[in-house]
This record gives C-alpha cells, structure tokens and sequence, in this order.
C-alpha cells in the first residue's frame, strides 16, 4: 500500500501545483485536464501515447540498470543517437532477408550503444573519472562532434561539408526489409480499426522484452543479485567476493546496450536517420526510471504517464484552453515530488519497523 | 629542479607561474607556426576565452559552496539554466544589473529546491540533482511559453535581445579612458613572446564587462568567507565533519541549507552571465553543459577557489578557439601544445613513478604530436569536440589525485550517526 502511496500522492501534489500555475495564467484547469483526458481515451491518441510510451520506457531501463548500483549513467541521450545513426547507415548498406535485417540493425545499435558507453565505464574503473561528469562530456562529443559530422558525411546521395545549409535528407534510406513492422492487427485483436493511418509500432514488443529481460537479470540471475547488492552496500558486496570494478564497468555497458535501442522505433518509423532525429529521450529516461524506482513495472507506468502527458497536450493548442508546455512543469513537478515521497515513505517504514521490533522485543521480556 | 622551486612558492605564485609557462608555451607554438597560427595568442583568442571561462568558474564555485557543505551539487546545470531564464527576464524588464540579479535569484530558488530535498528530506544527492537537471530546462520552458511569447520578438524557445552591462578598459595598459596604450604599443612592435604575450594581456584588459570582474573578485571573496570567518568554518565542517560540528552546537541544517543556495545563486549567476554577456538572448540549451563542466572545474581545481579559477581558464580557452578558426588552423596548432602539455604530464608521472599516468600521457602525448606533424588541419567535428575532450583528459589524469571534503555526499540526518 505504502509503495503505491508515494506516486500517488506526488501526482495530486503535481496536479494541484500544476492547476495554480494555470490559474495564475489565467486558464481554467479543470477544463484543460478535461481536454486532455478526453483527448487521450481516443484510440487513435491511445496508439500515439503507446508509441511515445515505448522509447521512453526503453531509455528508462537503460537508466535503471546503472541506477540499481548506484552508477550514474546520464549518458542514454548520446549513447541511443550515436547507436541509431550507425545502425541505420548499416543497415542501408545491405540487404539481407527480414528478420535477420532487423536482427542487424538491432544488434549493431547494441553494440554501438554498448561500446559509447562503455567509454564511461573504463574512464571511472581505472581512472576513477565521475561518471556523471564523462557521460555528460560523451553526450555533448556524440550530439555536437561526431553525430553533426557523420550525418553530413553519409548524407544520402554523397556527403556534403560543413557549410551546407540543407541537410534535410539524412542517411541512405533502409530497405523495407530491415523496417519493423508495426502491429496495427495485433492491437486490433482487442479493439475496432485504427483509424487516421495511425500505426502501432513494432518496437513495442522489443520494449516488452526489454522489460522481461530485466526483471528476470535482476532478479533472477547471480549478476543482478551482485548488482543490488553493490547498490545497497558495496563494502558488504565487495566482502561477500563481488568485484566492483567488473560490476562497475558490466552495468555501464548493459546500459549502453539497452540504451541503444531507444532510438530504433524512430529509424522504423523514418526508414533512415535525419538531421531532425528526435532528442531528449535519454533525459526524459531517467525522469522515468526514478518515477518507477527502478522496478521494470513501475517504469512502465511512469513511461505511460509521461507519453500521455506528453501527447495529450497536443489537445491544448487545438482547443487552446491553456498553454502545452503546462505538461513540462507537471512533468518536472511530479518527478520532484515523486523522488522526495519515496523517501519519506522509506524513512516511515524504518521507522515502524523499529517500533514493531522493540515491541516485540518487550513482548517478550 | 624548477618544478621543486614552484612547489615551495605560495599557492598564488605557484598558479602565476603555472600561466606563465603556458602562455610561454603557447607563444612558442605560436613562432614556430607562423601566421597560420596567429589566433592562440591573438588579443581576441584571449578577450574570449576569458569570457568563456566566466560561466565555467561560477558554476564550479557554486559547486564549491555545496561540496564544501558536504552536499553534491549535481543539479548546478539546472539551476544555471535558471538563471539564463530568470536573468533574461530581468534584464529584458529591468535592466542588465537587475537581470543579474534576478537570475542569481533564480538559480538561488534551484538551490533551495536541492537544499529541501537532500537536507530538509534526505534525498540521495545525486537523485536530487538529477530531478533539478530535468525540471530547470522544463520550468524555463512553461516560464517562456506564458512570457516571452507574449513579448516582441520572444518565443518558446528564446527571449528578445537584452543589453549588456557596461565594459572597463584599462588604463594606460589598455588605453581606457584615452589613455595611451602600451599594450598595443607592445603588440605592434612584433618582438618574439613579448609581443604575444601583450597581445594576451590587452585582450584580458580590453572591454572586460563588469560582470566579468566582479565574478572574478568572488573567487579571492569565497576563499576568505570560506577559510577566514566563522561562517565558513561552520560551512566546512558541514562537509568534513557534521556530527562533530554538531556536538560543538553548530546548526549544521542551517549551514547547509545557506552554502546550498548560495550554490545555486552562483550557478545562476553564470546562466545570467551567458544570457547578458555572451548571447544577449536567452536561448533553450544555450547552457550547454557548462554546469558540469563547472564540477570537472571542482574537481581537477582541487575544491579551491584558486584551482577552480585555473581550470576554467584552460577549459574556457578551447570555446574561445572555436570562434574564427573556421580552417582549423589553431586548433591543429593546439595539438602541438597538448602534445607539449602531455608530454610534462609525463615526466611529472615517471618522477612521482606513477607508471600507468605516465604510459597513458605518453601515448596521448604521441598521438598529438603524430597527428601534428602529418596533418596541416583538423577537421572541424575535432574542433567542436575538443572542450570536452579536454575536460576528459583532465580528469583521467586529476580524478584520483584530489582530495574532496570528508562527508561530502554522505546524508546527515540531526542526532543519528
């Protein structure tokens, strides 16, 4: 009940603070919350929700693998652009039968993903580099060094240099076959047509296995007990045999690997990488991987109420009973609060344990 | 023998000589590359670089206020971000000076939203700041959506142009003030070093902002709050010792809670600085990342006021690089100056025979000076990149060798140990 009790509450709080900010702007909130909800129980909305929903919980379990441990792995953000402008020049440069094309991409956006990161590991296992700090540097050599230079250089049609103004093509575009296919019928199983040439992306069920996957690892496996292990107390882990070097530099790379299929709905969506490739799913990962404390459920949820607050506030400017960006400040709201409820809902269970082991303990003198 | 003198100078000396060597340094690549070069030691080159630092060097003081209270201050990039917004705002309605001060007190309500949550609840430090990073670029977002769109020339995404504060030149140095300029003077004459390093002076003296010089007298003024008051002892033993400065009755919350949002006020500061200063607009992600590299400046400057002076200047000197080196020509010359840099890291490494230093700085080292000689230019991604580069060369070399305060990160909650 309690662990439910901390989201919960840091919802309303967002919410209600939410609702006097537009106040103070001069809108209406129940009508704008009203807009949105009705907005978002559209099918066609709900399908748009789902595939925003599926990147963001990809990127939030690359966060969580790292987060488990304490590892800071703030670098998602570079390590999911690098990953997708390389599987997608990859990709286009061959042509193999479906599943093993997909299969292709895929992995070498693991492997690029994997590898970027990587980097980050090394530099804290054997130089003892911060984390934080070498992701964030790695992020801004990824997005502003070696992304805006290679999506000139595989610019479709021949590479173009530094001064060109139009670099609205991208990269080689990618055969049909090496395109995941979305899941209109499966989702159509449950529910009527989907209208308005909306598609379900097929990445989806990659998210659904990214999730599977890293609850069996964590909790299943000798490396996830070792993972939280070293997170709750690395002095006792590294006593019981666990070295942390080799846990430090395996969660950072397991990071990188998830991390490098964040952006790959996108690349089946466009067929290619752009110059408008999307951004800030990295940041937005890790706003979700704390909402969710790191559970492969609880990321799930936060990944949802993210991506409909994200895409039903594309109703305000329609209706223009307030302003979108509305859904920044909630967003930012509810991730702060969410981070400080789950801490005093910690401290209350410490709290009662202790009353419940002392009287116990009088109980029995 | 030299290195064994400066080590016995005062902490002041030992950072002038430290400059001396690279400005000789720099003005000796200078000679041997000829014109090509003339930008590592152009009066512009060092006018921005200075510029450039400023933002690096508030950041990474603000982060010394925080970890020298024994809180992470991870969330620096948010409340700089902040401050861009809030400075922009002030400067648009009230004037540069009070957009200065309006962004400090933006970046200061970040700080106190780190101070709620790491002192006031005992959130993970890291946690916290992390939040502080996803929710400053998301309030400056809604705050330009309800504000500046509604001003001439503003959007979601940036505000109209604000003014700069007012500039000083220096007299007879500079010639301010029509005055005669004897670094001009210096610089005309073309004499090997000594007219290069004029030229660095004159630009440092030229047209420096206010701004600039009051974010620099912070640093001898934060070394004296910290290490010559009261107030600052109390700060630091927040930091090194909480539970015994407990016992001596210190309200370590309050200490905390103060040096936090002092933090965040600095931070800022250094967001006002780049909107008024360095874009005259603010502009979403115009930041970009200068927050931490504000804590790699910490960090390789030792969590001292001096040291973080220093570190911003060499990680500010690579942006100001970046501005009319379109040929690539300086930074190639910067190659051989890395190369000249890493090869003194090397021998400092074989002295104090720390071995894996040494092979690491040797082969960068090398691959520097290889990449010198074979090539004429760089390309330009190597420009971009190169700041950050830097700062992760840094750090593999300074990450291990410094010493933070004591409790810093720890969770001190009153009465529990």
């Amino acid at each position: 009940m309690l662990a439910l009790a901390a989201p919960f509450a840091a919802v309303v709080f967002a919410t209600i603070a939410s609702s006097i900010f537009l106040l103070i702007a001069g809108s209406n909130p129940f009508t704008a919350y009203g807009d949105m909800f009705e907005y978002g129980s559209r099918l066609e909305i709900q399908v748009d929700i789902l595939n925003r929903a599926t990147p963001l919980y990809i990127s939030g379990v690359a966060a969580a693998i790292g987060f488990r441990m304490n590892l800071f792995n703030i670098g998602v953000e570079g390590q999911y652009r690098l990953a997708a402008i390389v599987a997608a020049y990859v990709g286009a440069s061959v042509s193999l039968p479906g599943v093993l094309h997909v299969g292709l991409i895929l992995l070498v956006a693991m492997l690029v993903g994997g590898a970027y990161s990587g980097v980050a590991g090394v530099l804290k296992v054997t130089r003892g580099v911060n984390e934080v700090i070498s992701t964030i540097m790695l992020n801004a050599i990824a997005i502003s060094g070696l992304i805006a230079w290679l999506v000139r250089e595989w610019q479709a049609g021949g590479s173009v240099d530094a001064t060109a103004t139009n670099l609205g093509v991208g990269t080689e575009p990618i055969d049909e076959s090496g395109l995941i296919p979305n899941i209109n019928s499966w989702l159509e199983l449950f529910t009527r047509e989907i209208g308005k040439g909306k598609e379900l992306t097929g990445v989806f069920l990659v998210a659904v296995a990214v999730g599977i996957l890293y609850h069996i690892l964590i909790n299943r496996t000798r490396f996830g007990f070792d993972l939280r292990a070293t997170g709750i107390n690395p002095f006792a882990a590294r006593v019981g045999g666990v070295s942390d070097k080799k846990m430090v530099l395996g969660a950072m790379v397991l990071s990188g690997v998830v991390a490098g299929l964040v952006g790959m709905a996108e690349i089946a969506k466009l067929g290619r990488f752009n110059p408008n490739f999307v951004g800030g799913l990295g940041f937005a990962g890790i706003a979700v991987a704390l909402l969710g404390r790191n559970h492969p459920g609880g990321i799930a949820i936060g990944a949802l109420l993210f991506a409909f607050l994200d895409t039903a506030s594309g109703v305000l400017q329609v209706t223009g009973s307030a302003s979108r960006e509305i859904v920044f400040i909630m967003q930012g709201i509810i991730l702060l609060a969410a981070v400080i409820a789950y801490e005093v809902v910690q401290r209350f269970r410490i709290r009662e344990e202790a009353r419940l082991a002392s009287a116990l303990l009088e109980g029995d003198a | 023998m030299i290195l064994k003198q400066i080590r016995r100078l005062p902490t002041w000396a030992r950072w002038a000589s430290f400059a001396t060597l690279g400005i000789l340094v720099l003005t000796l690549v200078q000679e041997l590359g000829q014109n090509e070069t003339s930008h590592l030691t152009a009066m512009t080159t060092s006018q921005t670089a200075l510029k450039w630092s400023i933002p690096i060097l508030l950041a990474g003081l603000g982060g010394l206020f925080a970890e020298r209270a024994g809180i992470i201050n991870i969330g620096l990039e948010g409340m700089m971000i902040l401050g861009t917004w809030f400075g922009a705002w002030g400067a648009f309605n009230y004037g540069p000076y009070s957009g200065i001060l309006i962004g400090i007190i933006g970046g200061a309500i970040g700080g106190l939203i780190h101070a709620i949550a790491t002192v006031g609840f005992g959130v993970d430090h890291i946690i916290s700041g992390v939040a502080i990073n996803i929710l400053g670029p998301f309030a400056a977002r809604f705050l330009s959506s309800e504000i500046f769109t509604g001003y001439q020339g503003g959007s979601v995404t940036q505000s109209p142009r604000v003014e700069s504060v007012d500039k000083f030149t220096m007299p007879f140095l500079a010639g301010g003030y029509d005055t005669p300029n004897f670094l001009k003077w210096l610089g005309d004459k073309d004499i090997p070093i000594l007219s290069d390093t004029g030229n660095i002076f004159r630009g440092v003296l030229t047209q420096t902002s206010w701004a600039t010089i009051i974010a620099l007298l912070l640093v001898p003024l934060s070394a004296w709050l910290l290490w010559r008051t009261r107030f600052g002892l109390r700060v630091r033993i927040s930091g090194e010792d909480p539970w015994a400065g407990e016992s001596q009755g210190v309200n370590i919350y309050r200490y905390k809670f103060i040096a936090v949002m002092i933090s965040g006020g600095l931070a800022g500061f250094g967001g006002a600085f780049i909107t008024i200063e360095m874009s005259s607009i603010y502009q979403e992600g115009g930041t970009t990342g200068r927050g931490f590299i504000g804590l790699a400046a910490l960090i390789f400057g030792n969590w001292r006021p001096g040291g973080i002076l220093a570190a911003a200047l060499l990680f500010g000197y690579p942006y100001a690089l970046q501005f009319g080196d379109f040929d690539g020509f300086a930074s190639h010359a910067l190659l051989l100056v890395n190369a000249i840099a890493l090869f003194g890291v090397t021998i400092w490494a074989v002295r104090k025979s720390k071995h894996a230093d040494a092979v690491i700085a040797f082969v960068l080292a090398t691959l520097s000076a290889v990449w010198y000689f074979i090539a004429d230019t760089v390309p330009d991604w190597w420009v971009k990149i190169l700041p950050y580069v830097i700062v992760i060369v840094v750090l593999i070399f300074f990450a291990q060798r410094l010493r933070m305060p004591a409790a810093n990160g720890q969770i001190y909650r009153r009465g529990q140990t």
